[in-house]
């Protein structure tokens, strides 16, 4: 019980959580994005994977790592505008286009894995280095959790705010929202809802991207099938559970991160339960939380609904 | 014949999106580097000319069509259910277990036993995000993702060394069937079983659930309006947890089915995405239960020759993934395969799933 309180201990797990919530914010931002101008994302897990795979190409080709999580952005946010094409050009159910999103992604990254990565012997880029912040990195218990991380940990931290401050203090937050709530009356009000809910997917998709990048760039240095692993559909129960609200999000993503964490953690402690059952934690939490938040959480009024101009 | 003219008009749309699907797919193929048409061909000739493959490819079509309908069923309440590929393992690992642990049964009574277990463990694991969704308002589509997972992790459990492993054997799985609970083999030499016979017995009781009786009616109204459904006096909540039952106790029997006819055993994984699949299967057939037959297999052929096509060609069998993605984008989109092809005639009006009364994702 006394190892189990080692202040060591929790510090590492409190990192440990930072670290796996960080493609769960990201999407979870993304997906508050989206869904603020009225389009459902379930996409954002074959975003994510397709801007892991893309990145980690792109980085493997150009031995640059920076290259590949550019690539990353801009792969999530095309394969993001596929998903918007889908949803408000050809108004196809936006659960169903999300779907698709996701099949093509596991078919196409499967597909160039085994052209591209398997079969060749190359050294693969490495992972993003580790930024130590100059005095900072030194303070205890902050130190370790906050100032040791590499990039994409440190982008989602400066996203949440920014996120934050663009929905809520900007004009295009504004009229982002406006079209999530009343397409009509943002039209009426000369705005081109066809443009935003574009722009707002596509920035979701690049939100996502980023994300995918930390499981190739940041946490493997390497790209593997599925390696996103069901993320994408946690991050959108934060996002719920987060009341669509950037802060929101980013504390669900961090219960989430938290409950992974710690269910990996758990034998280490000396709790007896099969690792199986352990993992399984994030996946449980999440549908408790789905169930139990839906009634409390609001969502955006308009969202799923597609709008054509009459 | 005007009959015939109907469901041609009907699988127009449907044909053209497959052969869209291939296109692409040829595309992909062709940005990897590989020939499209090698591709092609060796997964054609992996789902019907290699020897038994006509049977294997058989046995591939037999769980798309019990986990088509499963989905089909839930389209037609307006329900995404995702998890058929959870409710798949928690059928086959039901039915697995009747299977092994019963001894001394005769055959009469073993098969429809475990059978039996399977489509119970697939309904009951559907029952939760039914209820999830009824009492509140909690998006299947979210809770049958987690609970696919966490069926993964359990079936990985129990077998992985666990309650349900055998102890004798070097690789993790359980103990085989008892004979008496194996499903007779069609034709001698081969592979194909029972399965395929309870499968196309499957398909018209769905159709007459769905189209003649008051719980399909039921169900069709709580598809098309949940407001109107319930203004006449129909259980929503009800009928959402009746839906994701019969979708469960489907996609259960898949599982059973797979380990009572085909692998007598059942491994921690399956290692084939059905989910999915069953999705993209039901989405070609537009739901209807007489059109699931031909897209299992359809599909049933690809995944069949998709072993053999990767063998031969290099390319992978993921390239399967893209055809479904494209098949489904043209199916769901009839707009873009009739402007593509300059057909006229208004498509009918799908269902929206992603904006529901309550739907939160």
């Amino acid at each position: 019980m006394n190892e189990f309180l080692q202040r060591a201990d929790l510090v590492g797990l409190a990192a440990a959580t930072l670290l796996a919530s960080t493609p769960l914010v990201l999407a979870a931002l993304g997906g508050v994005m989206s869904e603020r101008s009225g389009v459902v994302n379930i996409a954002l897990e074959g975003i994510m994977l397709t801007g892991a795979f893309m990145g980690y190409v792109a980085a493997l080709a150009t031995h640059n790592l920076w290259f590949g999580v550019g690539v990353a952005i801009l792969s999530g946010a095309l394969i993001a505008g596929l998903h918007a094409v889908l949803a408000i050009e050809f108004l196809v159910d936006q659960i169903v286009s999300g779907t698709v999103i996701n099949i093509l992604a596991v078919g196409i990254t499967g597909v160039y894995y085994r052209t591209f990565i398997q079969q060749q012997n190359v050294a693969g880029p490495g992972t993003l280095p580790v930024w130590k912040i100059p005095f900072l990195a030194n303070l205890p218990v902050l130190g370790p959790i906050f100032f040791q991380n590499q990039f994409v940990t440190y982008a989602m931290v400066v996203l949440v705010v920014c996120v934050h401050l663009l929905l809520f203090r900007s004009v295009w937050g504004l009229r982002t929202r406006a079209c999530g709530e009343h397409p009509l009356a943002a039209e009426t009000a000369g705005i081109s809802v066809r443009f935003m809910r574009y722009g707002n997917v596509m920035l979701s998709g690049a939100l996502g991207g980023l994300g995918g990048a930390y499981f190739s760039l940041q946490q493997v240095g390497n790209f593997l099938p599925n390696m996103t692993g069901g993320k994408g559909f946690i991050a959108l129960a934060a996002m719920i559970f987060g009341k669509w609200t950037p802060f929101g999000a980013f504390l669900a993503s961090l219960l989430f991160a938290a409950s992974d964490a710690l269910g990996s953690r758990l034998q280490f402690y000396g709790i007896n339960i099969p690792y199986q059952i352990t993992s399984t934690l994030p996946y449980v939490l999440t549908i408790i939380v789905v169930a139990g938040a839906v009634g409390r959480a609001i969502a955006p009024a308009a969202v799923g609904r597609p709008y054509k101009k009459s | 014949m005007r009959l015939v003219l109907h469901w041609l008009r009907q699988a127009l749309v449907p044909l053209l999106s497959v052969i869209c699907g291939f296109i692409v797919a040829g595309f992909a193929v062709f940005l990897s580097g590989a020939n499209p048409v090698d591709a092609l061909v060796a997964l054609f000739q992996g789902a019907f000319l290699e020897r038994n493959s006509v049977s294997e490819t058989l046995i591939a079509t037999i769980p798309y069509i019990f986990l088509g309908l499963a989905v089909a069923i839930g389209f037609k309440a307006g329900l995404f259910n995702i998890g058929a590929e959870g409710q798949f393992y928690l059928g086959a690992i039901a039915g697995t277990y009747v299977g092994y642990s019963l001894h001394g049964l005769p055959a009469i009574v073993h098969i429809p036993l475990a059978v039996a277990a399977g489509m119970l463990g697939g309904l009951g694991y559907a029952v939760i995000p039914g209820v999830l969704k009824a009492r509140f308002g909690a998006h299947e589509v979210i809770t049958t993702i987690m609970l696919n997972h966490i069926a993964l992790a359990v079936s990985d459990y129990l077998i992985n060394r666990g309650p349900m492993g055998d102890p004798h054997a070097s690789a993790p799985k359980t103990p085989f069937i008892q004979h008496s609970a194996e499903l007779p083999i069609l034709i001698p030499n081969a592979r194909l079983h029972l399965g395929l016979l309870l499968a196309l017995a499957a398909v018209p009781i769905v159709w007459f659930l769905i189209e003649r009786t008051t719980v399909g009616f039921r169900l069709r109204a709580v598809g098309l309006n949940q407001t109107a459904a319930r203004a006449a006096g129909i259980s929503v909540g009800w009928t959402i947890v009746l839906v994701m039952a019969m979708s469960g106790a489907l996609a259960g029997l898949a599982g059973a089915d797979e380990v009572l006819g085909v692998s007598h055993f059942m491994p921690p994984t399956f290692s084939v995405g059905y989910g999915f699949d069953s999705i993209a299967v039901a989405l070609v057939a537009r739901s209807n239960p007489w059109g699931i037959v031909p897209a299992a297999f359809l599909f049933g052929s690809m995944r069949s020759g998709a072993g053999f096509m990767q063998l031969q060609t290099q390319v992978s069998a993921d390239l399967i993934s893209v055809v479904q993605a494209t098949v489904i984008i043209f199916v769901a989109a009839p707009v873009m395969v009739r402007w593509l092809f300059r057909l006229r005639e208004r498509p009918a009006i799908p269902t929206p799933l992603a904006a529901q009364e309550g739907a939160a994702v």
